[in-house]
């Protein structure tokens, strides 16, 4: 069923203080992720206002993902 | 406590803190933010200390680099923090408040100010070492971050020195550089490395002597490495390859020199001229250029296609080479216009002895031969050689000789040698000399040459010769030799070639041209600058010293052209002094050292291959063999590499800054400051020394600290659990406690180890439960703790511990092992030992995949020996003398420490008695605050608010670090289409100095009013961005960033497109939010100076004098209505160094009273008694608080609050308390001891640890406490029987000394756990004696003990109200009723709420000094606030719009810091009384509220919906049109075109 080539696109919703710190070592350790993943940094997740999830779904992202 | 200074001098506004760890930089923070200049001296190339080092921290496992690295940034930026890595403290002068102290600094061999962290350095370095941050696991290079969060952010090189192969060598060949290069097969790199200092190599790779072989260390081993043939590998490689075209020198000044001789000697620096710019011409006599080299060595050795390929290399840049050109007079030269003119002639003219018959048809000269030979003139049959008979003699022993007897051999002739030397002392080297008899050569060593005689037709018949008894040279050179009478005889021959020596013929140089020669027909030269006599002439190479090897003609062109670049440039011609690099020479220990631990496995040369004898006098083909590839890495990779940096230079080259200087030195700077905190941390106990734990010996045996990288994520196994053995996961893990802790070399406890032993058990645990739900592996791992007494004494410790052993099910046995050994054929290890408190005395043998050594802290060498530098007083183990009342100060007035260096700790007591250092030298310091501090100018704020968006957006190479992996310029070039941005471009490093100026000026000049930069990460680079457009006149919020380095090129490697378009991705995503940038305006503040102190014992008497003392007013709050809290009950301390300033000891009443008068006396502390606090309002900085006294309620003003409410001693009806007087509490008894009659004393007494509330958590002071009490017990009636029965002896720290003393002192000890607690019976009428009943698990048996007196160790619990307080100033408890700090480790005194702070046993239980060093840290952490004028409000608040508030009270319930309040004085919808206000100046910017405000009021400056909804649909490549704020945004979006095709959305929800 499933395209396979299909390569989801990711909106990730990260905390500035931990989740964007620890996407900084993943690239410093050069670990490897799908570059359709792109990240936008937040104050805090308590920042995520569920406009943002929704607006990335509507405008085409296949998934979200809220790392703090 | 206080310090007495000159009331007159002002002490120097600045404090040296000697240790970058956590607790270096948490003093140095603090006095930084409370106004002086620190200087922090760290050994290492960046801070962090051992904490960096760590996976996680207990009891919260926090990630011990997510919670320090925080601190390094802020460390690392702090204007008024100097940090100084790899520096020492050499020596101190001056007294405190003032002192001078000398600090050397190690060169780095980076410049910090110049290095990007690009790692392009690293990426190069082809030295590997093991990684010392890695504790050995992992490999590193000698160019080096020492951790990737590092700070300062830059690299460093580690070089012990110069490797003895380049200092032997005259011309400073970097041989281990090149050698290493080998090892890696870049044979391009590493030909780069030796042309940079000769230009002979494929002429020294065959000619050299090699000196650098002589001096190698790995000759203490076996055999040197066998460098000269590595050197002409690496030729035959590069040669072997199409030749490169060679771009000529740019010439860069007018004047030109003639260099005469086209030697190697005339050549290097002919080369080293043009390449400095100058004009040169080179004039050779010969059809040929090379000098010796082509004229002198035969083919055999030095093929005639290197040379040419050398010296047409040298020309090429654009040297003038004349062929057949003799000079005929020096004056023709300059008058020909050259301006200097340098003779480098070699000897060329052989020398013809004195004897009868020399003259002799068929007497022939070396040098003259070797060139006819080379000219091809015998093989050519030209008639202007002369010819040669059959018989050949050659007179000499040198290496020429033999050359010439060799070529001889190869034109077809029997040749002889004779020379005057015995076999043992010829000249020639060694293997020549056997490679010449090999070859045929007859040898008549020890002759002399008496005569040669004529053959009767004017030719030669042979050389009559003597034998020679023995010889030696006088003083004026002269020979005498010994001969053997009548030993004469005839070596017939009919040809004789003479090779006694050569000379440089200096037939141009004419008497009466000025230059003046030596006695033995050389040049007279300055030896410095090799200048001669006269001026603008120099003279190098064999023409000045005498025949020489090539490596030194190199080395002396290369002087004479420095010199004569001096002259021309008309500075001094004398060389200037520079330091020289220290030489690593290796002792035989050392090597051996080495070798025994596996680092060196010995082995000899590898050979290189030789042609047969038969072939080689056959023609002039060369004798000796290259290395093929795979020999050459082998021969290579036994170089020890001495100076760890082999000076490769590859970084040199890499780094696109320039900032690598290899010849960097040591650097010694003084520095005056007013005091010094001491802050230098451990070092691990060597468990290798006690070889009993095998470490070292058997791979699965690691420390504990190898064990933390291990479990990093960022660690050598990410964060596997491996086996270094066969890097399996281990299944059943050992943990043996007190490895360097509690046993005969060190008397005390290293407080951390049971903690850390059990995170790293749980932390073990987790990631097998991790791999196990990913599928990898069944999570099957067994953790088993061989422990003594568990230490798990402070805060939440006790319940951590506990969770491991319940929840996490490690198993702990309380024993010592008795043995460990390696099964060799698994690598298991076998643990032999028994359970003597589980009744078993039987040893079992179990078996462990791996073995974890909890190693203890130690004090270092190099700590030890600063203490003896600083002339503060150690322990015999080198830890920091101090005292109770005053327990960071150090035996020097004006020099402070803290952390381990006191007593080993804990991070959060580490990061206390920080603070609380930087209390105490604030107090000494406080008249000069601010005298050495400064504020950073900025340019007024330009106003945009009018503006149309002009972005500026820079993309940055990151060297090749994303320029390596995308295509930055069209990363730049599609910013430049996007909508807003006016201006992008491409930038090698965007934050280099020079970038960052750049920047600056581009911002002024194209009237930007916003800059992205799409570079690295945010977190360590947004404020040097931020910090240049302020210097360019913009609002720091008008700047953003796009992270693709760490999101992008690191991330995606391997496929540059996607890597491209993400950049691009990121790019726009970035300018799409800086199109909605506001420029944001921070509040001010006024500071109230006051604190309020809430408590009057120990802890807020101490921080009221540390504050008051400093000129802050105090309101001292006590409910009581006397000072003094616990003090008062105390009746003798633990220790005997409860010493006061004036060196006399006092008891707690003396001390209390001691202190109590200096606070009642202090002009700055108002003391509240009998009063109470009600409420407080207001935020830091500001508060306002109601007091109530005796019924009458006032209001009083402060910045800061110190709740130190103490606690109290729990009374209880454990164990029957209450019920009998025999049954007391350890407080009750020490009163007891302290007034009772001392003739009744008890003569037995039973101790029961662990009573009530402790249980549930360890009260720290009890254990020991009872071993005061007991031990004094024993003082006062020696026979008193003392029974202690105990859970776990906390005897933390020194306290472990009173253990070994109760112990010895006959205190009995009986074991109990709290489903087996002793049974206490107080006696019936028929037996009225107190009964204790107690499992004695070593006996095996139940004991009925009959004391006189039954002593219970109750706990400390919070003072009584303490919650009641907690609720009115909204502060957090913990479960235990403590009060809550804000972070347990980074933030230990602090509350969650700003302003407020907290010490003493309200915190937690604690003895007498860790209350003291509290309370100065909560007085250091208060006068962060207190010492500012100001405050300056954060931008990125939230801000609530009342007339959209429905006051829910959402907020107010959301908030974390409970921050938002609904205030009647604002109306919110509908106009209703009571809307939501939010404080900025308390205001964390989180946004939480403002996602959850259900009726969208509130906003977040700097994190609008609009600028992150921007960024949602930037990446979908959306532009909004939504008009908002300010910011006309159609007008962009029409006037560029708008990439999409899809509909815009509404964003315009705020």
């Amino acid at each position: 069923m499933m395209d396979q080539n299909f390569e989801p696109e990711i909106v990730s919703f990260c905390c500035h203080h931990c989740a964007y710190a620890a996407a900084d070592l993943a690239g410093s350790m050069r670990l490897e992720y799908p570059s359709s993943i792109k990240v936008i940094k937040l104050p805090c997740t308590g920042r995520l206002d569920v406009l943002f999830v929704l607006r990335a779904f509507e405008d085409g992202a296949d998934g979200v993902m809220v790392a703090g | 406590m206080s310090i007495e200074t000159g009331a007159e001098k002002q002490p120097i506004g600045a404090v040296m803190v000697v240790g970058g760890g956590i607790a270096g930089m948490q003093s140095s923070l603090d006095l930084a933010e409370q106004g002086f200049k620190v200087y922090l001296v760290e050994s290492k190339s960046a801070i962090g200390g051992k904490m960096a080092q760590l996976d996680k921290t207990f009891p919260t496992n926090d990630c011990a680099m997510c919670t320090i690295s925080p601190k390094l940034v802020e460390t690392g930026r702090h204007p008024n923090i100097e940090i100084m890595t790899q520096a020492e403290v050499m020596n101190i002068a001056g007294e405190a408040g003032d002192f001078t102290v000398r600090v050397r600094k190690q060169p780095r061999y980076i410049d910090p100010d110049k290095c990007v962290a690009c790692n392009d350095c690293a990426d190069v370095c082809p030295v590997i070492i093991p990684d010392p941050f890695n504790e050995g696991l992992a490999p590193r290079h000698a160019a080096h971050k020492l951790y990737p969060q590092a700070v300062p952010n830059a690299y460093a090189i580690e070089k012990l020195g110069i490797s003895p192969c380049r200092d032997a060598c005259p011309a400073n060949q970097r041989a281990q550089g090149y050698i290493a290069l080998i090892r890696e097969g870049r044979y391009q790199d590493a030909m780069r490395v030796i042309k940079m200092d000769n230009p002979f190599p494929g002429i020294c790779g065959r000619i050299c002597n090699h000196r650098c072989e002589t001096a190698c260390n790995r000759g203490l081993v076996d055999e040197p490495i066998n460098i000269r043939a590595l050197k002409r590998f690496v030729t035959d490689k590069v040669y072997a390859e199409p030749r490169p075209p060679i771009e000529p020198a740019e010439r860069l000044y007018e004047e030109r020199v003639a260099v005469i001789g086209a030697g190697p000697c005339g050549l290097t620096a002919a080369q080293d001229l043009v390449m400095a710019g100058y004009g040169v011409t080179v004039f050779e006599a010969m059809p040929v250029a090379g000098g010796m080299l082509r004229l002198g060595v035969p083919e055999y050795r030095l093929p005639t296609a290197i040379i040419e390929r050398e010296v047409q290399d040298i020309v090429d840049l654009g040297v003038d080479l004349r062929l057949n050109t003799r000079v005929g007079n020096l004056d023709d030269i300059f008058e020909e216009g050259f301006d200097a003119v340098l003779i480098a002639v070699g000897a060329h003219e052989g020398i013809r002895l004195p004897l009868p018959g020399a003259n002799l048809d068929g007497v022939l000269i070396n040098t003259h031969f070797l060139r006819d030979v080379r000219l091809g003139k015998y093989e050519n049959g030209s008639p202007d050689a002369p010819a040669l008979g059959k018989n050949v003699l050659v007179l000499g022993g040198g290496n020429v000789a033999i050359d010439v007897a060799r070529s001889a051999v190869r034109l077809g002739h029997a040749v002889q040698m004779a020379c005057l030397e015995g076999r043992g002392e010829m000249p020639a080297h060694d293997w020549e000399i056997a490679a010449a008899e090999e070859e045929g050569i007859i040898l008549h060593p020890g002759r002399t040459f008496e005569r040669i005689l004529d053959n009767g037709a004017g030719g030669v018949a042979g050389v009559e010769c003597m034998e020679v008894a023995s010889f030696s040279f006088d003083e004026n050179g002269r020979l005498h030799v010994e001969k053997v009478p009548g030993s004469n005889h005839v070596i017939a021959c009919d040809t004789v070639i003479f090779s006694v020596g050569q000379r440089a013929g200096l037939a141009f140089i004419p008497d009466d041209a000025g230059v003046g020669l030596t006695g033995a027909a050389r040049i007279a030269v300055n030896p410095n600058t090799l200048a001669a006599t006269r001026d603008g002439v120099f003279a190098a190479g064999d023409s000045v010293s005498g025949t020489a090897f090539v490596v030194e003609a190199v080395a002396s062109g290369h002087t004479a052209a420095r010199s004569i670049l001096r002259y021309l440039q008309g500075d001094h011609l004398e060389p200037p002094r520079t330091p020289n690099l220290p030489v690593v020479r290796l002792s035989q220990g050392e090597i051996d050292a080495r070798v025994a631990r596996g680092e060196i496995t010995p082995g000899a040369r590898v050979p290189l291959p030789q042609l047969p004898v038969e072939e080689r006098i056959a023609s002039f083909s060369e004798v000796e063999g290259g290395y093929d590839d795979e020999s050459a890495q082998r021969e290579a990779a036994r170089c020890l590499a001495c100076g760890v940096c082999s000076e490769c230079m590859s970084c040199t080259f890499a780094c696109g800054t320039g900032a690598i200087d290899h010849n960097m030195v040591a650097q010694d700077e003084t520095l005056r400051v007013g005091a010094l905190i001491l802050a230098p941390g451990y070092q691990i106990y060597r468990a290798e020394l006690s070889a009993e734990y095998g470490l070292g010996r058997y791979p699965n045996v690691v420390t504990s600290l190898q064990y933390e990288r291990m479990l990093s994520a960022s660690g050598p196994t990410k964060g596997h659990v491996r086996r270094p053995s066969d890097n399996t996961s281990p299944r059943r893990i050992a943990f043996l406690q007190c490895v360097g802790s509690r046993d005969q070399s060190h008397d005390y406890c290293s407080s951390v180890c049971c903690m850390y032993a059990a995170k790293e058990a749980i932390m073990t645990i987790e990631h097998a439960r991790a791999e196990a739900r990913t599928g990898n592996g069944d999570g099957g791992v067994k953790c088993q703790v061989f422990f003594m007494d568990t230490r798990a004494y402070s805060k939440s410790y006790e319940e951590y511990y506990r969770r491991a052993e319940q929840k996490y099910s490690v198993e702990y046995t309380r024993c010592r092992i008795s043995d460990l050994k390696e099964d060799p054929d698994t690598g298991n290890l076998l643990v032999h030992y028994s359970e003597p408190y589980a009744g078993n005395n039987d040893v079992v043998q179990k078996e462990f995949d791996l073995v974890v050594l909890s190693v203890g802290m130690e004090i270092s060498d190099s700590v030890k020996a600063l203490g003896r530098k600083l002339g503060i007083e150690l322990d015999p183990y080198g830890f920091c003398h101090t005292t109770l009342f005053d327990p960071l100060q150090t035996s020097r007035p004006g020099v402070y420490a803290a952390g381990p260096f006191r007593e080993p700790k804990d991070i959060s007591e580490s990061v206390t008695e920080a603070s609380g250092a930087a209390a105490a030298a604030a107090r000494l310091l406080a008249p000069a605050r601010h005298n050495l501090t400064q504020l950073r100018e900025y340019p007024a704020e330009r106003d945009i608010t009018a503006e149309e968006p002009r972005i500026g957006v820079f993309v940055c190479h990151c060297g090749s670090n994303i320029g390596g992996y995308l295509d930055v310029p069209q990363v730049a070039e599609y910013a430049q289409t996007l909508p807003g941005v006016v201006h992008a471009e491409d930038n090698l490093y965007t934050c280099s100095q020079d970038t960052i100026a750049h920047i600056i000026e581009q911002v002024k000049e194209l009237n930007l009013n916003r800059v992205v930069v799409s570079s690295c990460t945010p977190i360590t680079h947004e404020p040097l961005f931020q910090d240049a457009i302020r210097q360019a006149g913009l609002n720091p919020h008008l700047f953003e960033m796009a992270n693709i380095r760490n999101q992008c090129s690191w991330i995606h490697s391997e496929n540059w497109d996607a890597a491209t378009n993400k950049a691009k991705a990121l790019t726009r995503m970035a300018v799409a939010r800086a199109i909605r940038l506001e420029p944001l305006a921070t509040t001010e503040v006024t500071v109230n100076k006051a604190a309020l102190i809430i408590g009057g014992g120990a802890a807020g008497m101490t921080a009221a004098l540390t504050l008051a003392d400093q000129g802050f007013p105090v309101l001292l709050v006590e409910r009581a209505d006397r000072l003094g809290g616990n003090l008062k009950h105390l009746r003798y301390f633990v220790s005997d160094n409860g010493i006061n300033g004036h060196g006399i000891h006092l008891s707690p009443r003396e001390f209390l009273a001691e202190i109590a008068s200096k606070v009642k006396r202090h002009p700055l502390i108002d003391v509240h008694l009998n009063t109470e606090v009600l409420d407080v309002s207001g935020f830091e900085s500001n508060f306002n608080t109601r007091l109530r006294h005796n019924g009458e309620v006032t209001q009083v003003q402060h910045g800061v609050i110190i709740v130190a409410t103490g606690g109290v001693e729990y009374k209880g009806t454990e164990y029957s308390y209450g019920t009998d007087p025999r049954i007391l509490t350890q407080l009750e008894f020490e009163t007891r001891l302290a007034d009772g009659d001392k003739n009744s004393l008890p003569s037995s007494v039973v101790m029961i640890q662990c009573v009530g509330p402790a249980e549930k958590y360890c009260s720290r002071l009890c254990c020991t406490t009872a071993l005061k009490n007991a031990l004094k017990l024993k003082h006062l009636n020696p026979h008193a029987d003392v029974t202690i029965i105990y859970r776990d002896i906390r005897t933390y720290g020194f306290k472990e000394r009173l253990y070994t003393e109760a112990r010895r002192a006959g205190v009995r000890f009986i074991h109990f756990d709290f489903d087996r607690k002793p049974q206490v019976t107080v006696g019936s009428e028929r037996d009225a004696s107190l009964q204790v009943k107690v499992q004695d698990p070593i006996l095996g048996r139940e004991l009925a003990l009959k004391p006189d007196l039954l002593v219970l160790s109750t706990p400390i619990v919070p003072s009584p109200g303490t919650k009641e307080l907690a609720s009115r100033l909204k502060l957090p408890l913990n479960m235990d009723g403590f009060f809550l700090e804000a972070h347990v480790k980074l933030r230990p005194v602090d509350f969650a709420s700003d302003g407020v702070f907290m010490a003493g046993l309200a915190h937690y239980p604690k003895f007498l000094d860790e209350t003291i060093a509290q309370a100065q840290a909560a007085a250091s952490r208060a006068a962060n606030v207190l010492s500012q004028e100001t405050m300056l409000t954060s931008a990125q608040v939230a801000v609530v719009d009342p007339e959209k508030c429905v006051g829910c009270l959402t907020c107010v319930r959301i908030c974390p810091y409970g921050v938002p309040q609904v205030s009647n004085s604002y109306h919110g919808v509908g106009d209703i009384t009571g809307a939501a206000y939010i404080e900025p100046a308390v205001c964390h910017g989180c946004g939480t509220c403002v996602s959850e405000c259900p009726a969208q009021a509130i906003q977040l400056y700097h994190s609008t919906n609009l600028q992150t909804l921007a960024k949602v649909d930037a990446l979908f490549d959306i532009w909004s049109t939504t008009t908002a704020g300010f910011v006309p945004i159609e007008s962009i979006v029409e006037a560029s075109e708008m990439p999409s095709d899809r509909s815009p959305h509404d964003g315009s929800k705020l």
